[in-house]
């Protein structure tokens, strides 16, 4: 028997196993795909990294070393040496536990600021797919109005009003500039999700309002936010960095962050252009895993990607 | 006679990235006469509108193959090169399409397209490609053309862009026009006018034409001989009194006992067809209606049944229904 | 009729047409339901045909109260339902269900079989707990010939037909006395209309169910229906016994309508006599004058066409048959003889404040959704 009418005979209607929802149907075509596999790679890498950092890192991120301070002059930091695999930064501490701490706090940094704007921006965007009106018009003026900014300069003027820099303010900066991203593209999905018939049908049944919305509406609009979610904590994360680069994040030097690290080896970049090198290389990856798992989820998630 | 076109064993499957390839037209071969109306018939993936796609050689390139041959006039359509082909589409051969507003470019007036047309194989100039364009339009029916010929495709109803198109199919009078679902999407007075147009074009250019659709009543009113589609394969073709007065093939015979008809007695019950589309098998082994065939024996689930032709009559069947039946 | 299940009364749905830079200003209106009265009484199947534009569709959302009608009354068991709104009306719409042309959009993608058809009966109450549901639930996909492996299933999983029956099963789950059926098969394959059709017949003769069929195929319709309403541009233009509408088609519409029905029988189609109609069908944005039909009637007469709308009225017999023509009975007796009719000139398509887009096509088309 050829294998096409083996395949047939696994999607007729007298098969006994449970139905394959659409999702888990988008995860098999995830797992197949080679883009997805090398973003879901990457990212898995840092995470684990991230998580195990203060197990595996040798040293603290603020700790000096008399072993490398003095070799610091000026015009010379020390590189690798015995015990210390990258060698020295520009106060003595180990460059490599630096960098294995840092991964902690970027990727936290770059999900939190994502999820809080995602979530904000989905509840803005049910809120005015849902309501219609002038809920929706208002609404969207004022997302409108935050998207009109460059994301960058958004970010650096939100983080500029709080009183104090932080990592909160820094997180809460990026955050602001995902909601207007999320709230639009989830407010699109959910007027086309209005129109289309399977709500309309719900409607007829004598579904109640909310749950239309929520059980209809939502889950069929939410698709491409949660690409976009992808997409976004990628620029997240250069954001996060470009704050903390300008200094509106914490400024405790001590303090291990990829885009910190970035900033302060600015000036010491004849000097010892690794420092700067490696946390670069090391945002851009972590940035590319992110996209290249968004764009394969996007494709996954197209329903005419099935059949 | 020559014939105008004969498509012999015509085989098209798509292939997708580790799946294994998809049949869609398997070993179709008819002919056409010059000036012969025929109907390709069947429903959702029997194959005909691909059947129509690979005759035109607008078919994508990758993913797709093509063999067996198409001859138009002696020359086999896939054998030629690209722009060999494009010298022939418009010219000798053109097709119409289901529906009008993908197929024409909305963003160009009709009248520019007719008088591209025009302009492209029969060297036309501007001034008399115009004229000669107002006059076509004319002719399909489209009221105040001189006027039309600058409006846009959504300004026009279903109906008017439907006769634009067979305008622009027509401007350079090929010999062949394939008319693929050209009045499904119309409504029913709109399509009797469609194809009451479409009969005196024929009658009046000598062209030939292939009439693809699902539509049994279509065919019956148009088409000399009918071939009926089914998994890729004619399964039956008869001249047209003849298929519909006595169907050999169950398939034929099962569908036309069950659509609704005008001049049936109401109240008489539609004898429906068990399964669906999807239910078949492949034809290297069985017959691909056999699962769902009321007079399927053994046979057709182990052997495939080859196309015989008698009397003007091909069938492809192990177990047709009699002659004398009905 | 005394008591119908459903009693439509000069029933209206008119769709403003905005438009406009900041704010919208609505500079005309779609008539796609213009003073509809029909009648449908318990067990019966009332069949509604037209062609784009004449408002079936949108007339039966208005009974469904899918759509709000712009006037006219509703009467569903005796109680006017155009007004409701908010709980009332949820709580009613129990009794009438909608069975949707497109079986794939209009299941909701990501939920099971299961899930869609216990949501409705938890919105009204009707769930007893779960063995009881789920006895319910079997019972369901075994009456519309699914086999119960389908309750776990997704829709995607499913053929066309198949998906048909599930949205039939939805509409039957909260126990309905209505059904309307927009287009039923017309998006099926042909070789599978039939198992629907019967299906639904069977659910009647079993159920006691009452039907309004809508589609544009007359074959369909007349196969299903015990009375048959034509509609034209907004209006209801005749309406009758399913037999005696093709034994004795009265209107000039219903004549050309069935005489454009390709049938597949050879010998009949060369045989028989068609009349063309001239044109396309206006926009019901901008309908023609006192009787719609009569810019392409080839029974047109210079007197009261252009001017009267005529009414629906009953020319001499009781089994029910209306027509809403002038001169209907000199059309039937032959008297009147058909002329040529001319195609109207159609006016440029400028949106100028205040003058009324002159659009082809049907309501979809027009308002683009």
């Amino acid at each position: 028997m050829s294998t096409t009418w083996a395949t047939r005979r696994k999607t007729r209607i007298d098969d006994l196993s449970a139905g394959r929802s659409l999702t888990s149907e988008a995860f098999r075509r995830l797992r197949r795909d080679p883009v997805a596999l090398t973003g879901a790679t990457i990212i898995g890498v840092f995470v684990v990294i991230a998580a195990l950092a203060p197990l595996i890192a040798p040293h603290g991120a603020a700790e000096a070393f008399p072993a490398l301070q003095e070799n610091l002059r000026p015009g010379s930091i020390p590189g690798p040496q015995d015990g210390f695999p990258l060698g020295g930064d520009q106060l003595g501490r180990d460059f490599y536990s630096r960098m294995l701490l840092a991964s902690q706090q970027t990727l936290l940094v770059g999900v939190l600021a994502t999820v809080i704007g995602l979530i904000v921006g989905i509840v803005i965007g049910t809120l005015a797919g849902a309501f219609g009106g002038w809920v929706d018009t208002v609404l969207m003026r004022v997302t409108d109005v935050l998207l009109a900014v460059p994301s960058l300069l958004l970010a650096i003027s939100v983080a500029a009003l709080a009183a104090s820099p932080s990592q909160t303010t820094v997180i809460i900066a990026v955050a602001v500039v995902g909601v207007p991203i999320f709230a639009r593209l989830l407010r699109g999905s959910m007027l086309s999700q209005r129109d289309s018939d399977h709500v309309i049908a719900a409607t007829a049944l004598g579904v109640k309002r909310p749950a239309v919305v929520l059980r209809h509406m939502l889950p069929n609009a939410i698709g491409p936010v949660i690409v976009q979610a992808t997409l976004t904590l990628a620029t997240a994360i250069l954001d996060a960095a470009a704050l903390s680069f300008l200094g509106l994040g914490d400024a405790d030097p001590g303090r291990a962050e990829w885009g910190l690290m970035l900033a302060q080896a600015q000036s010491y970049l004849d000097v010892r252009p690794a420092l700067a090198f490696y946390p670069a290389i090391a945002i851009i990856v972590v940035a590319l895993g992110f996209t290249l798992l968004g764009e394969s989820l996007r494709e996954a998630l197209d329903p005419k990607g099935s059949r | 006679m020559t014939p105008l076109l004969e498509v012999d064993d015509l085989r098209v499957a798509f292939r997708r990235r580790g799946e294994p390839d998809t049949v869609a037209v398997d070993g179709v071969s008819f002919d056409v006469a010059p000036g012969q109306v025929i109907g390709l018939v069947g429903e959702s993936g029997c194959g005909k509108s691909v059947t129509a796609m690979a005759i035109m050689r607008l078919l994508p390139a990758r993913g797709v193959r093509v063999t067996g041959s198409v001859q138009l006039d002696g020359v086999d359509l896939l054998g030629l090169s690209e722009s060999q082909m494009r010298e022939r589409r418009g010219k000798d051969l053109s097709m119409v399409f289901q529906d009008p507003l993908s197929s024409l470019n909305p963003v160009i007036p009709i009248g520019l397209q007719v008088t591209e047309v025009l302009a492209r194989h029969r060297g036309m100039a501007k001034e008399p490609a115009r004229k000669a364009a107002a006059d076509l339009l004319e002719r399909v029916g489209i009221p105040d053309p001189r006027r039309r010929l600058g409006s846009y495709p959504h300004q026009l109803s279903g109906g008017m862009r439907q006769r634009a198109l067979i305008a622009i199919a027509l401007a350079c009078r090929p010999r062949l026009l394939i008319a693929d679902e050209p009045t499904t999407a119309l409504d029913v007075t709109i399509q009797a006018q469609i194809l009451e147009l479409l009969r005196e074009l024929v009658r009046e250019t000598g062209a030939a034409l292939i009439m693809i659709t699902h539509d049994l009543g279509v065919v019956a009113g148009l088409c000399e001989t009918v071939n009926v589609l089914y998994g890729g394969r004619i399964v039956e073709r008869a001249q047209r009194h003849r298929l519909f007065g006595t169907p050999r093939h169950p398939y034929t015979h099962g569908l036309l006992r069950s659509i609704p008809r005008l001049d049936a007695p109401s109240g008489e019950e539609l004898v429906a067809i068990r399964g669906s589309v999807v239910d078949n098998l492949p034809w290297e082994h069985a017959c691909a209606f056999a699962p769902r065939c009321p007079r399927a024996v053994d046979l057709c689930t182990g052997t495939t049944p080859l196309a015989e032709t008698s009397g003007g009559r091909l069938l492809r069947c192990h177990n047709p229904v009699p002659a004398s039946a009905e | 009729m005394d008591s119908p299940l459903l009693d439509v009364r000069d029933v209206a749905v008119h769709f403003p047409i905005k438009r406009g830079l900041i704010l919208d200003r609505t500079v005309g209106y779609v008539y796609a339901v213009d003073g509809v009265s029909l009648q449908i009484g318990r067990g019966e199947t009332y069949g509604l045909v037209g062609e784009s534009g004449c408002g079936k569709s949108t007339l039966g959302r208005a009974i469904l109260r899918l759509e709000k009608p712009t006037a006219g009354q509703v009467f569903f068991d005796g109680r006017d339902i155009a007004p409701l709104r908010g709980e009332e009306l949820r709580t009613m719409r129990r009794r009438f269900q909608m069975v949707f042309q497109d079986p794939l959009s209009s299941l909701d993608p990501r939920q099971s079989v299961e899930s869609l058809l216990v949501e409705g009966m938890k919105a009204h109450g009707l769930s007893k707990g779960a063995d009881a549901d789920n006895a319910r639930l079997r019972e369901l996909v075994d009456s519309v010939g699914l086999p119960s492996t389908a309750l776990r299933r997704y829709p995607h999983e499913f053929s066309g037909g198949q998906r048909q029956r599930i949205g039939i099963a939805r509409a039957l789950c909260v126990e309905p006395d209505l059904i309307v059926a927009d287009e039923p098969v017309s998006a099926l394959d042909v070789s599978v209309q039939a198992q629907v059709l019967n299906l639904l017949g069977r659910l009647q003769r079993e159920l006691g169910l009452t039907y309004l069929v809508i589609a544009h195929d007359l074959a369909v319709v007349r196969h299903v229906s015990d009375r048959i309403g034509v509609m034209y541009l907004g209006g209801l233009v005749e309406e009758a016994p399913a037999q005696a509408l093709y034994d004795d088609p009265q209107h000039p519409y219903t004549r050309a309508l069935l005489s454009a029905v390709p049938v597949p029988d050879p010998e009949m189609e060369d045989r028989r006599e068609r009349i063309l109609l001239i044109g396309d069908l206006p926009s019901p944005a901008a309908p023609p004058t006192g009787c719609r039909f009569h810019t392409r009637c080839p029974w047109r007469q210079p007197v009261r066409c252009a001017d009267e709308r005529p009414q629906l009225r009953v020319l001499d017999d009781d089994t029910g048959h209306r027509v809403a023509c002038h001169f209907a009975e000199d059309v039937r007796s032959g008297m009147l003889q058909p002329h040529s009719v001319e195609a109207q000139p159609e006016s440029d398509d400028v949106l100028a404040p205040g003058v009324v887009p002159d659009l082809p096509g049907s309501v979809t088309e027009i308002l683009g959704r």
